[in-house]
C-alpha cells in the first residue's frame, strides 16, 4: 500500500528526536502563557512554578490541568497570549450553558493549521487533482474552514459546500465527481442511502475524512461498504486547534497525533497520568499555538494512546477511537451540546419548568435530539395553536443557546422522572 | 354571556384519557360537553360542568395543567345548512374561530355549539344583532 506523507522530516522523525523537540517547544509555550496570559501566570505562581522550573516533557506533570469552564470565564478573549491585532480568526464552540467557547488564531496558527490538515489529507491519499467536497458546516464551527484549508495546501480542487442540502450535495457530488468527501459519519451514511434511494451506484470518490461525532468499526465497514471507499477517522476540537490534531492513515489502527503540535497525555481519575495503552482521559498541551496556546486541556474523551511503530511509516502516536466522555457532553450531529445548556435555555422560556428530560435516537442515521418538558399550568392553554407556539419558543431557545435543533415534546406535569439529588436527565438510547 | 369550560393537558398516551375522566366522574362531575384535540404528541380535552370552579381544584390537586376559559354557547336552529349560516355571518365580521363542538344535549329544537373565537365580545354583539341566542353557565345547567 503506497503512503503519502506530506511532511516526512516532522512525521517521521525518531521518537526520541521527536521528544527533545517537543521539549524545546514546551519550554517556550511555558514561557509564553507566564509572561502573557495572567490566568495561566496565577495558576504557576499559586503552585511555586517558574518557567524555568519547565525543563521539558518530563516535567509535564508540574503544569496545571486547563478545563472547559477556565475558557468560560476567561471569556471572550482573556486567554488570548497576543495582542488582539495579532489575531486574525476567532472560531467558537458551544459552550456549557450561553456563552460559547472563543479560540484565537494568528496568521501563523492558520498556516500552522494548514500545514497539519494537509498531513491529514494526505494520510488519506488526498492530495493534487482531487477534488474534495466538504459538508462540514463553515462558520464559527472549526469543522469547514478547517479541512477546506487543509484541502487547498495540498492543491485539491475545494467544493465548500458546507453541511446540509442533501439534494445539493448528491447533485454536486456526480456532476464536480468528487473523489473525497469530509463530513461526519453519520452524514456520510445518510448521503450513502440517499444515493442507494436515488439508484446512484457509481461515484467518483475514494475516501472520506469523517469526525467531529465519535464512530464505530462497524460504521466504517457500512459507510466503506456503500460508498465503495476507505472511511478515515480524522479527530479534533476548536479548544486545542480545530480538525487535524490527529488523523487515521490508510492502515486504519487509530489516529496519529501530531505530536509537534500536541503534546497529549491519558489522565486517569486520580488526576495522574496513565501509561500507553491504558484508557482515560484524553488530555493536549499545545506546542506550537501563539492565538491562545493551552496546558493541559482536558478533552474528557475517554481513549488510549499507542507508541507502537505504525505500517505507514509515522511515529507519531496513535490515538483509539473515542469510547465515551468523562463528563455529561453529548454529541448531536457534531454540535456538542451539555444538559445544562437545555436548562439554561429553558429556563428562559416563561413559565418553564426545570423539569425535563433529553432523549437522544439514531434515526434514519442522524441523531434526534428531543427534549421533554413538563407543561405547567401558567402555561397551560385551551387551544393547539398557542401550546405549540409555546413548543417552538422552547425550540428557538434551545437552537440559540445550544446552537443544537430539538423536537419539544410536552408533558403532563410531574410525569418525568424525579430521583434523589442529581435527576436523571438524559437518556441516549443510540446504539454506536 | 360567556359560558366557563374547563381545558386539560394530556399526553398522547395509553390511559390518560381514562384517568381524567375517572377522577371528573369519581367526584361527582356530570360532563355537559365534551372535546378533544389532538396532535401527535398531545391532547387538549375540553369540556362544560357545573362547577368548573371545584373542577378545576380537583385537576390541579391531582397534577393536571388546566385552565378555565370563556366560551360562547351558541343556540341553532336544528336543520341543515344553520351552523353554515352563523359561521358565513362571523367570517364576514372577520371574527375568527379558534375550535367548535357541539353539546351533548339538545336545546328544544335547536342544537347547541360551543365555540370559541379570537374576539369574544365582538362575537357576543354580532350574534346578538343577528337574532342568535346564547346559552348563559346556568341556562346550560337547565338544558
Amino acid at each position: 500500500m503506497e503512503h503519502m506523507i506530506w511532511n516526512p522530516t516532522m512525521e517521521c522523525m525518531p521518537r526520541e528526536q521527536l521528544r527533545s523537540f517537543q521539549d524545546g517547544r514546551l519550554r517556550d509555550i511555558v514561557r509564553r502563557v507566564y509572561e502573557n496570559v495572567p490566568f495561566y501566570r496565577h495558576k504557576m505562581q499559586g503552585r511555586g512554578l517558574m518557567p524555568g522550573d519547565i525543563h521539558g516533557v518530563a516535567d509535564i506533570e508540574l503544569l496545571p490541568f486547563t478545563e472547559k469552564q477556565d475558557l468560560r470565564n476567561n471569556y471572550p478573549f482573556s486567554l488570548f497570549a497576543v495582542p488582539l491585532s495579532e489575531v486574525v480568526r476567532v472560531h467558537a464552540s458551544s459552550g456549557t450553558t450561553g456563552k460559547p467557547t472563543v479560540v484565537g488564531y494568528t496568521s501563523g496558527d492558520i498556516d500552522r493549521w494548514a500545514e497539519l490538515m494537509a498531513r491529514s489529507m494526505y494520510c488519506a491519499n488526498v492530495s493534487k487533482g482531487d477534488i474534495v467536497q466538504i459538508a462540514y458546516g463553515y462558520g464559527l464551527f472549526t469543522g469547514g474552514l478547517g479541512a477546506h484549508y487543509g484541502a487547498e495546501r495540498v492543491g485539491a480542487v475545494v467544493v465548500p459546500i458546507s453541511g446540509g442540502n442533501t439534494t445539493r450535495q448528491l447533485m454536486l457530488l456526480q456532476d464536480f465527481g468528487a473523489t473525497a468527501l469530509c463530513c461526519t459519519p453519520s452524514y456520510a451514511l445518510n448521503l450513502a442511502e440517499a444515493l442507494e434511494r436515488d439508484g446512484i451506484k457509481e461515484t467518483k470518490l475514494k475516501c472520506g475524512i469523517f469526525g467531529a461525532e465519535p464512530w464505530t468499526e462497524s460504521m466504517r465497514e457500512k459507510i466503506e461498504d456503500m460508498l465503495h471507499i476507505d472511511a478515515l477517522n480524522i479527530y479534533g476540537l476548536s479548544e486545542v486547534m480545530g480538525p487535524g490534531v490527529s488523523m487515521e492513515c490508510m492502515c486504519k489502527q487509530g489516529m496519529h497525533i501530531w505530536e509537534d503540535h500536541f503534546l497529549p497525555e491519558i489522565i486517569g481519575p486520580d488526576g495522574k497520568g496513565l501509561p500507553y495503552g491504558e484508557q482515560g482521559d484524553l488530555t493536549f498541551t499545545t506546542l506550537s499555538k501563539h492565538g491562545m496556546p493551552l496546558l493541559r486541556y482536558r478533552t474528557h474523551d475517554l481513549c488510549t494512546l499507542t507508541d507502537e511503530p505504525c505500517a505507514c511509516g509515522r511515529t507519531h502516536v496513535r490515538m483509539g477511537r473515542i469510547m465515551g466522555r468523562t463528563d455529561d457532553m453529548l454529541i448531536i450531529r457534531g454540535v456538542n451540546v451539555f444538559p445544562s445548556q437545555i436548562e439554561h435555555a429553558l429556563l428562559q422560556v416563561k413559565g418553564i419548568q426545570p423539569q425535563y428530560q433529553i432523549v437522544v435516537e439514531r434515526k434514519n442515521l442522524l441523531d434526534t435530539l428531543e427534549v421533554q418538558v413538563e407543561l405547567s399550568p401558567e402555561n397551560m392553554s385551551d387551544t393547539v395553536r398557542e401550546l405549540e407556539a409555546l413548543e417552538r419558543k422552547i425550540a428557538d431557545s434551545i437552537a440559540s443557546h445550544a446552537l443544537v435543533s430539538a423536537k419539544i415534546k410536552l408533558c403532563q406535569p410531574g410525569s418525568l422522572p424525579r430521583s434523589e439529588g442529581k435527576a436523571k436527565r438524559v437518556v441516549d438510547n443510540r446504539k454506536l | 354571556m360567556f359560558v366557563k369550560q374547563i381545558s386539560v393537558f394530556l399526553e398522547n398516551r395509553a390511559g390518560s384519557l381514562a384517568g381524567v375522566t375517572k377522577l371528573l366522574g369519581d367526584n361527582g362531575f356530570d360532563l355537559m360537553s365534551l372535546s378533544i384535540a389532538d396532535t401527535t404528541d398531545f391532547g387538549i380535552l375540553r369540556g362544560i360542568v357545573a362547577d368548573y370552579k371545584r373542577a378545576l381544584t380537583i385537576l390541579s390537586g391531582a397534577g393536571y395543567s388546566a385552565k378555565v376559559s370563556d366560551v360562547l354557547a351558541v343556540s341553532v336552529p336544528d336543520h341543515p345548512g344553520a351552523l353554515a349560516e352563523v359561521l358565513s355571518m362571523l367570517s364576514e365580521k372577520d371574527i375568527g374561530l379558534e375550535y367548535l363542538y357541539s353539546f351533548f344535549r339538545n336545546h328544544g329544537d335547536h342544537a347547541l355549539i360551543i365555540i370559541r373565537v379570537d374576539k369574544p365580545d365582538e362575537c357576543v354583539k354580532a350574534l346578538q344583532n343577528a337574532g342568535i341566542k346564547m346559552l348563559s353557565q346556568e341556562d346550560l345547567q337547565a338544558v
